[in-house]
């Protein structure tokens, strides 16, 4: 067990620190164009797509040097490496695995270069967390396929320019989990709507989408058809590393921890109330075992043993600290906690309060817990499937 | 960077885990809880041949050199089938004697514990639910050449199986440990629920105490031993509730109601699953606290406290659901699983409870 750095990952690390001296000024500092900018250095540097093999245009970069270049981002609170948070989370990493030679060529640049947002039409309707049971229907037809149907709850949906679509191609199979097919879809299609939702923190990030006989090129089916759940476990199954969210955790609780120093509670100074104290103390707990958890894991992957489905413990952990952190704050405020921005007396700007209607963004989106105990209990406990 | 163990380790606990299955089964186990010392002659011996209760003794002293995170994989594997040798018990003697010990306590007495010959035992604290240099009672007065010892230490670890025994006393304003061998004092059993953690209530009578057989030992020092007493106790409840979640797991996919196995209610199998969150969790701030002990002494404090904070509740939680996933079988005598609970319930205070790990955290982290 060693915590040090070989010569090669401390240079590394003084490179990504010299770089954030040189390239991200104050927010105050920051012109219009800064983050056009932001984004052509980073590009350059191969730290857009940095563990995407260098043939796609990506960085290399190994695990080790992956979670530095993570930490010390978020340690700077710099703003993300390239636009599209999904095409580099999974969009990307499922081209480069079942693309054709075209697709990768035609999709994986524009990624890198922020040139197009990706967004993700999983959920339906009646189907969120059993999202193999997909009804969208795609029906082939000559050199393209017609699609019908609805997705909902699709995250970017408003401002993304290309949507990676699950569509169900067979309706006669045996389990679910067949029939299921792939599909790459510009967001400009004739027939696709987008119909924005409001969520209650008041914001229009995720949308309706309908589609009303979208034609599809059959170039832009993603493996073959019939394959997409396969497809699409296997790029959900690109685990990144989570010493990122780990830093930003605890710059929250650093953030939290000013919060207690300047509240009272019942005309005393919170922070002598032994309640709001262990609160701190726990939240700290987790999100250290968090940290220490995802530092064993990695050690794991460096090691070349396979991950089972580790990677679930601290969705876990982030699920319940995403709620609770900002809960307590809020709750700490009394009823100034609950006030919005605007308000003279709202806590921070209201910027708590903002947060803990903004949950379900992390909680829900990439499997809710209760998907995240099956997982545990099922592929790692060995428990029957439901 | 890597946060694992090497090879060495592993083999070490590939050993202590044959040792544990070939040597020290449950059967055993419950034989030696059924004795006022749980203690065995044999056992302890083969323990001292394969290293085990030399591991944290400099080689100097007889000893590998190894480190607490070393001794962390053997307590683990001992705790899962929960084996009464008192190994944590010599390993925080050993610890207090190399902090506390002058160099002839050192080479008088280290070797003798490596080597197995003999069995040490150390208690701190007097108040039960107190970890504060103020709760050191047990008084010494000096007298010619040494000290007077009067008085009881309620509960120290292993005190029956102890051929010497180390107990934190004070000294007008000073602390001290005084060691003694087991026929000077008065051990009585401490009549409490886990029996494979024997404790002896040790009394004093007009002790004469020489100043040879003295330790002092300052309010860092104390602090320090009851940190690594709390590596110590953390690195078996993880072993023991790693034990307790699989045992209720396993039992989870066989024990069919309604038709089907319990483990497919999600009822029982997302409370398995949130306990093995939480066992993942303590085991690794446990395994970051071990490495602090031996690599990054200031970071202890705030380690230990990290894990030993989550632990203790965690793992009284896992206790009680073992029993309430088992249901009634599970509240028998003859299974296993309530031996867990009873562990759980002895290791949550010991060194420390939740309350006074977390309010630690909290002043470590500026609150």
């Amino acid at each position: 067990m060693d915590f040090d750095y070989t010569p090669e990952e401390q240079a590394f690390r003084e490179e990504v620190r010299t770089f954030l001296k040189d390239n991200l000024p104050p927010k105050e500092a920051r012109d219009p164009g800064f983050l056009k900018t932001w984004l052509e250095r980073v590009r350059e540097k191969g730290w857009v797509g940095f563990s995407w093999p260098k043939e796609f245009g990506g960085g290399s970069g190994g695990l080790i040097e992956q979670a530095i270049l993570r930490e010390e981002m978020a340690l700077a609170k710099a703003p993300p490496l390239g636009t599209s948070f999904m095409g580099l989370a999974w969009v990307g990493p499922g081209i480069m695995q079942y693309g054709t030679q075209e697709q990768k060529q035609r999709f994986i640049p524009d990624i890198l270069d922020s040139k197009v947002t990706w967004c993700t039409g999983y959920s339906e309707p009646n189907h969120g967390s059993d999202l193999a049971a997909i009804q969208c229907k795609a029906v082939r037809d000559g050199d393209h396929y017609v699609v019908n149907g609805q997705k909902i709850w699709t995250t970017g949906a408003p401002f993304s320019q290309w949507i990676i679509l699950l569509v169900r191609t067979d309706f006669d199979v045996e389990v679910k989990h067949q029939g299921i097919t792939c599909l790459l879809v510009p967001m400009d299609a004739p027939g696709l709507e987008v119909r924005p939702i409001e969520n209650m923190a008041g914001d229009r990030h995720f949308a309706e989408v309908f589609f009303t006989d979208v034609k599809v090129p059959v170039e832009n089916r993603l493996g073959d058809e019939g394959d997409g759940w396969k497809v699409t476990v296997s790029a959900l199954a690109n685990e990144r590393s989570s010493i990122g969210e780990v830093t930003q955790m605890f710059a929250k609780l650093d953030t939290l921890k000013g919060l207690v120093r300047n509240s009272k509670k019942q005309g005393r100074p919170a922070s002598e109330d032994p309640k709001v104290r262990r609160q701190i103390a726990q939240f700290e707990a987790k999100i250290a075992a968090m940290k220490y958890n995802g530092l064993r894991y990695l050690t794991k992957q460096i090691k070349g043993e396979p991950l089972s489905s580790e990677t679930s413990v601290n969705k876990l952990h982030r699920a319940s600290l995403e709620i609770e952190m900002d809960d307590f704050a809020v709750e700490l405020g009394g009823t100034a906690g609950v006030a919005l921005a605007g308000s003279e007396e709202a806590v921070d700007e209201g910027s708590w309060a903002k947060s803990s209607l903004s949950w379900p963004n992390v909680v829900i989106g990439g499997g809710t817990p209760n998907i995240q105990r099956n997982i545990i209990a099922e592929r790692i406990l060995g428990q029957p499937k439901d | 960077m890597n946060f694992g163990f090497t090879e060495e380790q592993e083999l070490l606990r590939d050993q202590v885990s044959r040792f544990m299955t070939e040597q020290c089964p449950m059967a055993k186990v419950r034989e030696l809880m059924a004795t006022d010392n749980g203690f065995d002659q044999g056992l302890w011996q083969q323990a001292a041949d394969l290293g085990w209760l030399g591991l944290t003794v400099p080689e100097a002293y007889g000893g590998l050199g190894l480190g607490w995170i070393d001794l962390t994989v053997v307590l683990e594997e001992t705790a899962r089938g929960l084996c009464p040798l008192p190994i944590a018990s010599q390993a925080h003697s050993v610890a207090a004697i190399l902090r506390c010990g002058s160099e002839v306590q050192k080479s008088n007495w280290l070797p003798t514990m490596a080597s197995g010959e003999a069995v040490f035992t150390i208690g701190l604290y007097d108040e039960p639910n107190w970890i504060d240099p103020q709760a050191i009672t047990l008084e010494a007065t000096p007298s010619d050449g040494g000290y007077t010892v009067s008085g009881t230490k309620p509960f120290v670890p292993h005190a029956q199986a102890a051929d010497y025994l180390l107990l934190a006393a004070r000294c007008a304003d000073k602390l001290g440990l005084v060691a003694l061998e087991r026929g000077q004092v008065t051990i009585s059993n401490q009549p409490q629920m886990d029996r494979t953690k024997p404790m002896g209530r040790v009394t004093l009578d007009n002790l004469t105490v020489a100043e040879e057989n003295f330790l002092p030992m300052s309010e860092e020092d104390l602090s320090y031993l009851t940190d690594i007493g709390a590596v110590l106790v953390t690195a078996e409840m993880v072993g023991a509730a790693e034990a307790a979640l699989y045992m209720t797991s396993d039992y989870a996919k066989e024990r069919i109601q309604f038709g089907k196995p319990i483990g497919q209610y999600q009822g029982v199998k997302h409370r398995l699953a949130d306990l093995y969150v939480d066992v993942e969790s303590f085991k690794s701030l446990l395994y970051y606290a071990a490495w602090a002990a031996d690599e990054a002494p200031d970071e202890l404090p705030r380690a230990i406290s990290l894990a030993k904070g989550y632990a203790s509740d965690a793992f009284a939680e896992l206790g009680i659901d073992g029993i309430g996933l088992h249901g009634a079988i599970g509240f028998t005598a003859e299974y296993d699983v309530q031996l867990y609970l009873k562990r759980s319930k002895w290791a949550r205070p010991i060194f420390g409870d939740s309350d006074y790990h977390l309010e630690r955290v909290a002043t470590l982290g500026g609150l």
